[in-house]
């Protein structure tokens, strides 16, 4: 093999390779080893494959989506748009109208999936994520109460629903503190603070007339309905910040994996590790429900979708937040345009996540009889 | 701290065993009149024991005498609320967290194997202390790992799963992750309890091969024979406080025994090594063999 310098040799070996003074560590699957000056990266060549077909999948996704609408629009006027090729009618109608939306479902689905994914390993659980723990209903409280009272703008509602969500997650957060923080007790205080609130906001609604009702309601299924390039810059900015610490956090996170103790004994500050990872967590998830209300079950599927592609032991970054970002945008296009009345984006996950939840309870029953 | 002087240091990993150089004063590890326990139910109050450099020092005690709590504070997984843990000759909560842990290894009682890791993966996981964001995988790491695996004979084993191994072959697993931070303090907290006879022994085999290789090895252990026979020197713990040190043949005594456990037993020669043998006596037995007996 004539390898490039800097890529190792052995690439894409998967025994031990035995050659003149080297030999390497077979890890049951093909990695690829790339040592170059300072950097020395090892990539599980499985997981490369499966995040370089979701990356396609996303790009034809949402070219499609591009495509759609009461206006059809060919691939080609869609690519040709997109590099600037377009002005006039196709041009508006791509960039201006459609992009923002297709931008939000791709961003804030990375983002849920990669939220998912720090609070599923961190807690060990496959059933934790942020709105598990209380904060979509602590963030729709916060938004009720900005509707009921101010009749708020879009930017006064994001407001009230970020300060009610993490409002939420801290008091759910201190609620399970016991010498740290373990996974399970964290889940249970949060659905029990989640059902806590359930019942406000039902009575909230009650109080209201019938306009902010409806303007509650469609928030709270969130929906990316008129969704403006404005709010989609300022959140897909956050949210590239948040995702880059993220990034940075993967090799810690998945050392705690191991237990506290093995991690701890590795080097790892495991609970200031630990919070880090909620607080990265929740700052996605708050960013995307600021902007489009509560997208319930990306964060909780996205994360075990793609550890069932990739096989990884252990939950890895890069393929939940590419399959968060194909299921956001797929359950966009059926809200959208497969649906007999055009839906908000929340109501087509949840029906994805209940179908999930009702799988994995058949699944882990027939494993546990 | 760039005082410290320690052959750990340093990107050397490949190659050579980690060598703990000895300190001055015999011990890079010890506690100093520490208070050691969880929030407010103290286990040891000014306990002072030194682990001596290039032994293999056995920890043994009755359930809940402070055995793995001692552990946990010398591996810095606990904080004294009073007193110190000297490692290096500064006290061990000063260093950074990566900092001990490449010079002071942990096997924890239990551990998590995720699920679907295989065996090379999960003793690769080991380099964490030495590694860094852009420096994931070197060629020192590669080397270290694969030698923690010659070390414990798992190389076959590395594309296996973790999750199809024996009880046996995963904690060797476990111990050549360990190996592969490559520290010149290993700490085992009851790196045997949950295995059959024959893995126990082929265990206690390999932290001797691994002490002759100069690691200084700390393990808690229940089983007084193989602490006796394996150990180089022995601490004897109830209720929190140190009852005896030294060398097993020095003083494990059936007065101790009796001191410490509560148990009335003969102590004779391991017929085998010729190491004191703890031989329980039972309920209204009187001692049958007038050797070595007192209580």
């Amino acid at each position: 093999m004539s390898a490039p310098s800097g890529l190792d040799p052995h690439a894409g070996s998967s025994r031990t390779v035995w050659s003149p003074g080297t030999r390497r560590v077979d890890f049951g699957r093909r990695v690829l080893v790339l040592r170059r000056r300072r950097v020395a990266v090892r990539l599980d060549w499985r997981s490369v494959t499966v995040c370089s077909v979701l990356a396609l999948a996303v790009a034809c996704l949402a070219v499609l989506a591009l495509m759609t609408g009461s206006y059809q629009l060919s691939p080609g006027q869609v690519v040709s748009a997109l590099t600037g090729g377009e002005t006039g009618l196709v041009h508006d109608i791509v960039v201006e109208w459609r992009l923002p939306r297709v931008l939000a479902a791709l961003v804030f689905g990375a983002a849920l999936g990669v939220s998912g994914a720090a609070f599923q390993s961190t807690m060990r659980n496959p059933l934790a994520d942020p709105y598990i723990i209380g904060f979509s209903q602590g963030s729709y409280t916060g938004a009720l109460i900005v509707i009921l009272l101010v009749n708020g703008t879009y930017w006064q509602l994001a407001g009230g629903a970020l300060i009610g969500g993490i409002a939420t997650s801290v008091a759910v957060y201190v609620l399970a503190y016991r010498r740290g923080v373990q996974g399970f007790r964290l889940i249970v205080v949060g659905i029990g603070i989640s059902a806590m609130l359930s019942s406000l906001n039902t009575w909230l609604i009650l109080r209201a007339d019938l306009d902010q009702a409806m303007a509650a309601a469609t928030w709270g299924a969130g929906s990316l309905n008129g969704i403006s390039s404005a709010q989609v810059a300022f959140g897909a900015a956050c949210i590239a910040v948040l995702l880059l610490l993220a990034a940075m956090s993967s090799r810690p996170m998945r050392q705690l994996e191991l237990g506290d103790d093995a991690a701890a004994a590795q080097g790892v500050r495991v609970s200031a590790t630990r919070l880090w990872l909620i607080v990265l967590g929740v700052a996605l998830t708050a960013t995307v429900t600021a902007a489009s209300g509560p997208i319930a079950f990306i964060s909780l599927l996205a994360p075990q979708i793609g550890r069932r592609l990739t096989r990884t032991a252990g939950i890895t970054l890069a393929p939940a937040a590419l399959v968060g970002a194909l299921l956001c945008l797929a359950a966009d296009y059926l809200a959208q345009h497969v649906a007999p009345t055009p839906l908000p984006v929340g109501i087509i996950t949840v029906m994805l996540g209940g179908g999930y939840l009702g799988w994995l309870l058949i699944t882990e029953a027939r494993r546990r009889p | 701290m760039s005082t410290h002087t320690s052959a750990v240091d340093g990107p050397s990993a490949a190659g050579d065993a980690p060598k703990s150089t000895p300190s001055p004063s015999g011990s890079r590890l010890h506690v100093e009149s520490a208070t050691i326990g969880y929030d407010k139910r103290v286990i040891s109050r000014e306990l002072s024991v030194a682990i001596p450099d290039e032994s293999f020092t056995v920890i043994v005690g009755p359930n809940a005498c402070g055995k793995s709590t001692l552990l946990r504070g010398l591996s810095r997984l606990l904080k004294p609320s009073a007193g110190q843990v000297v490692l290096d000759g500064a006290d061990i909560s000063s260093f950074k967290t990566k900092e001990v842990a490449r010079r002071v290894g942990l096997l924890p009682q239990t551990s998590i194997a995720p699920d679907g890791i295989s065996v090379g993966d999960l003793v690769a996981r080991g380099r964490y202390p030495h590694q860094g964001f852009i420096r994931q995988w070197t060629e020192a790491d590669e080397q270290a790992v694969l030698r923690a695996m010659d070390q414990t004979s798992v190389t076959d084993l590395s594309h296996r799963l973790v999750d199809e191994l024996s009880g046996g072959q995963r904690q060797r697993v476990w111990v050549a992750m360990v190996l592969a931070q490559h520290t010149g303090i290993m700490l085992l907290d009851e790196p045997t309890t949950f295995l059959d006879i024959t893995h126990q022994i082929e265990l206690m085999e390999l932290f001797t091969d691994l002490h002759h290789a100069g690691h200084t090895l700390v393990a808690v252990l229940h089983d007084l024979n193989h602490a006796a026979r394996y150990a180089t020197h022995l601490i004897a713990m109830k209720d929190g406080h140190v009852v005896a040190e030294g060398p097993p043949a020095e003083i494990v005594t059936a007065d101790l025994v009796h001191e410490v456990f509560g148990l009335r037993c003969l102590v004779v020669p391991d017929p085998v090594a010729g190491t004191p043998s703890v031989v329980p006596l039972g309920r209204e037995r009187p001692p049958a063999a007038p050797t070595t007996e007192t209580t």
